[in-house]
């Protein structure tokens, strides 16, 4: 059994324009030890998909479940989510400098924390804290922890975070955007430290991300979404180099790291507005290679590589993978033997 | 590539006051750059390294404490807002922010109109249909001519940032992070877009970004700013493969990469350290706190921004122990 | 099987039509809507237009009841020991001390209160939202002065000073107009110079001025448009203060001249007649009550359809 298991997350919230399905059916899992890599642009559902885990967005109706290790997180009451959060599955925030509370020394902030989990008194709790500076790169801990976070450059309070997330050797740790807020440098530096604390640690990392440069360098497994839904998923090499989605083939074909001196080809239109999305596959409208099929019956997300776990939810044939020339000519012929679609 | 210089900016320098009377800080330190008529200069460094400062010193948004810049061969350094009004047409910005850089009080063909509005140019059925023009070039529906930003995604916003740029038909335009708050396949539509442009307009353009593969990509030449200066400055090419400053070599080793075996072959150089405020720089090199290759004479005297291979005058290096390869600073 | 219509895909940026039509409404029309949906604003908006009618109306009311504001009814009007006559089927509001007809008064006082409290108001508004802007947007000395003499002007104490005025200038309407107007300015300046401030580092500004704007027109065109909707706040909210303080002024005498009724002056009178006479005193404060409760109400629900931030997530159900 997994150590996360989601099976057909949802979630929607009900605005005065209309009803946002954020979350439509996602379902991915998790093991210890291993790095889960979930992207997606603005609108994707990522980021409340990984709130919604602990009970962090508010408002919203919400289905289908979230075992970890056993217990359904999504069917839990606030107290027992309480004693989850910060202890087995810990989350780190995009924008340190909102997330840590700009009137509290850190050292007060990380103790409170572990106090509030275990029965350590103050003393071993500072300890404890200073180890946990010491051991996310924080120079002289022992005197930082008397300082506040307005007093830490952005990197170091990235730092900060990460400290607090583990402090209480949390099974899962769930990373927003980690990097995106940092200077190059220092994300180089951020994610280096998050690989070796897994490695030492040994805890499942899930870190949601729109750069897929950063999923090429840290993640064993991928997700991608797209208007709320998962569109491809698979272990890193083959999610690059075999990808089947036409949206993640787009999406390497527009990243400028990834084509190198070519032009780039960008996916053409914008994504849905989660409010009024398409019938059928909800990418395809911007889709090179739409069929029929694909205007009115949405994609459920099928194998198409047998053992590897790559999943797609698209109705190309499962055997064009990549950007082989052969791949391609597949689903040119697949999309003209099936469509265009006829207004 | 033709040769003429376009713009010539010269040893610039902006200090800004942090308070009213206190201490000053030097945004902008002796800075030199040129840009030619039809070429993309890239413009790379970190937070706080003086790029965005040294954009609007040379669009004159900001005053110079020293120096001099140079449009089309006139000294532009010191001239009123009266004088400025003819060059203001052949140099236009593009700004970062596109839910910023919009009046959400104005419509949108009231805001790409403005600079044939500002310099009298065209004024009512014919500004309209100007601006209609412009709307198509960037891939916008001219029937949304009476819309407001709001009601545009911040891919388009920023087409109609473009819009307004190009309007008058200048010769320069300086992209401050024109693409870094859009989404990634949005990023490639602007990018396309402004290469686009450049080929049917013959624009120059001075391209501001942290994200320096995107700069990669666009760029002809490019610069890279730490602290307030250049560090170094090459054909695009050249500096990624072949860079000789160590901050080069660390910040192209810390750039994600969307291709694992690549990411995976790479040898992470990694800074001690954060990124340093402009504030209180590090005496002699700016550089040398951080560098793994610092000496004693980087700590006293700072290096000027020359050539380091004789013959080679495109690829100027401000060190003084200039990398001959990448493998230097692995660690073992 | 439906046919759904494709999108044109076209090579650049393509825009979804559904999204679009959505979102097809400029700023102020999403703020009448938001307006719409405020029962308590619509509420007071009636109120105001119902006052707005009845004052613009004021002479075709007393003609139809047959009595006018100051002619003093002694015979129907008094007691014969002379007193004033409660509420009856002749007086609806019972009469005064001098046998006027206290609803003719108090509807007459409707027209002095909204004339003066509105022009005070626009009059303050705009000497507000000049020097406001002038010193937001030039900063430095200009500012300096500017901000400066706001401030002495808000720390006056108006009443002193309104009464010293009108004992120099004779009390009347016009005198009375001024002297709110002249209190009331700073209030809406300073707001405005503080918008203005962070108006100006806008990155839409600093676009303007890259295209060669000069200075008026960044004022005119992109700062100006950008403070209508607290301008509007703020005057809506001004207007009942204008209101009191004008109240205020004709209760001291310092107000407009009598017979003219106003509430202010109505409100003075009584106050010897309360034991005997509470119709005396309730309908002109009960008028000045309503008025100033409306415009308030008013002015939050305004200030809410305008402010986004202000608005709740999710729809009521």
């Amino acid at each position: 059994m997994r150590l996360l298991e989601v099976k057909e997350l949802s979630v929607t919230f009900p605005t005065a324009d209309g009803v946002v399905r954020a979350v439509r059916g996602v379902s991915f899992g998790v093991d210890a030890g291993q790095t889960l890599g979930i992207v997606g642009e603005s609108g994707s559902g990522k980021s409340v998909a990984a709130m919604t885990l602990l009970g962090l967005s508010r408002g919203g109706t919400v289905s289908g479940s979230a075992l970890f290790a056993g217990e359904d997180l999504l069917r839990m009451t606030e107290h027992e989510l309480r004693t989850v959060r910060g202890a087995r599955v810990a989350m780190v925030f995009q924008d340190p400098l909102s997330s840590l509370h700009p009137l509290y020394k850190i050292g007060w902030q990380i103790t409170e924390g572990i106090r509030a989990h275990t029965d350590l008194s103050r003393h071993a709790a500072q300890q404890r804290t200073v180890e946990l500076l010491g051991m996310v790169g924080i120079p002289q801990p022992g005197r930082r922890i008397d300082d506040y976070p307005h007093q830490f450059s952005g990197g170091m309070r990235q730092r900060v975070m990460i400290a607090m997330a583990l402090a209480l050797s949390p099974q899962i740790v769930i990373a927003d955007e980690p990097t995106t807020a940092l200077d190059t440098t220092v994300q180089a530096q951020i994610l280096d430290l998050l690989h070796r604390l897994q490695r030492e640690l040994g805890m499942a990392l899930i870190i949601i991300t729109h750069d897929l440069g950063v999923i090429a360098q840290t993640a064993d497994d991928v997700l991608v979404m797209y208007a709320g839904r998962v569109a491809e998923t698979a272990p890193r090499r083959d999610l690059f180099y075999r990808s089947h989605h036409p949206y993640t083939l787009g999406l390497l074909a527009s990243v400028p790291s990834a084509v190198g001196t070519g032009r780039l080809q960008p996916i053409p239109g914008q994504p849905p507005s989660p409010i009024a999305l398409p019938p059928g596959c909800p990418f395809h409208p911007r889709c090179d290679y739409r069929m029929n099929r694909c205007a009115t019956e949405e994609p459920a997300l099928i194998p198409v590589s047998d053992g590897s776990g790559h999943q797609s939810a698209c109705w190309l044939p499962t055997g064009a993978l990549g950007t082989t020339p052969a791949a391609h000519a597949a689903r040119q012929f697949s999309a003209h033997r099936h469509g265009p679609v006829t207004a | 590539m033709t040769t003429d210089v376009l713009l010539r900016a010269d040893d610039v320098v902006k200090d800004f006051a942090v308070r009213r009377h206190g201490p000053r800080v030097r945004a902008v330190d002796g800075v030199s750059i040129t840009v030619h008529h039809g070429e993309t200069v890239g413009l790379v460094g970190e937070t706080g390294c003086g790029k965005s400062t040294l954009a609007r010193c040379l669009t004159r948004l900001y005053e110079l404490t020293s120096g001099t810049v140079a449009f089309a061969g006139r000294d532009i350094s010191r001239l009123s807002r009266h004088q400025l009004a003819p060059v203001r047409r052949d140099m236009q910005m593009i700004f970062q922010d596109p839910y910023g850089s919009l009046n959400p009080r104005r419509r949108v063909g009231s805001i790409i109109g403005d600079p044939f509005a500002i310099h009298g140019v065209a004024d009512g059925h014919d500004r309209q249909r100007r601006v209609q023009d412009l709307m198509k070039l960037v891939g916008l529906n001219p029937e949304h001519y009476n819309r407001y930003p709001a009601e545009f995604s911040g891919g388009q916003r920023q087409r109609i940032g473009v819009a307004r740029a190009i309007a008058l038909q200048p010769k320069l335009i300086v992209c401050d992070e024109p693409v870094s708050a859009l989404d990634v396949s949005i990023q490639a539509q602007v990018i396309n877009l402004l290469a686009d442009l450049q080929d049917d307009l013959g624009l120059a353009y001075l391209f501001i970004s942290h994200d320096l593969s995107v700069v990669r990509h666009v760029s002809d030449r490019v610069a890279v700013m730490y602290l307030g200066q250049i560090v170094e400055t090459a054909p695009a090419r050249q500096l990624y493969q072949q860079p000789r400053h160590p901050y080069t070599a660390a910040l192209l080793s810390a750039a994600p990469v969307a291709d694992p075996d690549r990411a995976d072959q790479r040898q992470p150089i990694l800074l001690t350290g954060d990124v340093p405020s402009p504030a209180d720089p590090p005496a002699g090199c700016r550089f040398h706190p951080r560098c793994p290759k610092a000496q004693q004479r980087c700590t006293v005297e700072a290096p000027a921004l020359v050539a380091r291979e004789p013959g080679d005058d495109t690829h100027l290096t401000a060190c003084h122990f200039p990398l001959d390869s990448v493998d230097e600073l692995v660690p073992r | 099987m439906s046919t759904v219509p494709l999108q044109a895909v076209s090579p650049v940026a393509g825009d979804d039509p559904v999204a679009a039509d959505i979102q097809g409404r400029s700023p102020l029309r999403l703020a009448l809507a938001r307006l719409r949906r405020d029962r308590v604003a619509l509420a007071s908006a009636a109120t105001i237009l119902l006052l707005v009618i009845v004052a613009v109306a004021a002479p075709l009311i007393a003609h139809l009841v047959g009595h006018d504001p100051t002619t003093q009814y002694r015979d129907t009007g008094l007691t014969p020991a002379g007193l004033p006559i409660g509420p009856n089927r002749h007086f609806w509001f019972g009469t005064d001390n001098l046998g006027r007809d206290v609803l003719i008064r108090v509807i007459y006082g409707t027209r002095v209160s909204l004339l003066v409290g509105v022009v005070s108001t626009l009059l303050a508004v705009a000497l507000g939202v000049i020097i406001g802007v002038t010193a937001g947007y030039f900063q430095g000395a200009t500012d300096t002065i500017l901000a400066r003499f706001m401030d002495v002007v808000l720390s006056f104490p108006f009443l002193l000073f309104a009464i010293a005025l009108v004992s120099v200038a004779g009390p009347s309407i016009t005198v009375s107009v001024f002297v709110i107007a002249f209190f009331s300015f700073a209030a809406v300046g300073r707001i405005v110079r503080g918008q203005t401030l962070s108006i100006r580092e806008r990155e839409y500004v600093e676009a303007a001025r890259s295209l060669g704007a000069s200075d008026l027109r960044i004022m005119a065109v992109d700062v100006l448009p950008n403070l209508i909707a607290p301008v509007i706040v703020y005057t809506t909210l001004l207007i009942p203060t204008a209101i009191v303080f004008e109240a205020t002024l004709s209760f001291l005498g310092m107000g407009v001249v009598p017979p003219t009724p106003t509430w202010g002056n109505m409100l003075s009178d009584s106050l010897q007649y309360y034991q005997v006479a509470w119709w005396f005193i309730l309908f002109p404060g009960l008028a000045l009550l309503i008025t100033t409760l409306a415009f308030n109400l008013l002015g939050d629900g305004v200030r809410d359809a305008l402010d986004p931030a202000t608005e709740r997530l999710f729809a009521e159900k």
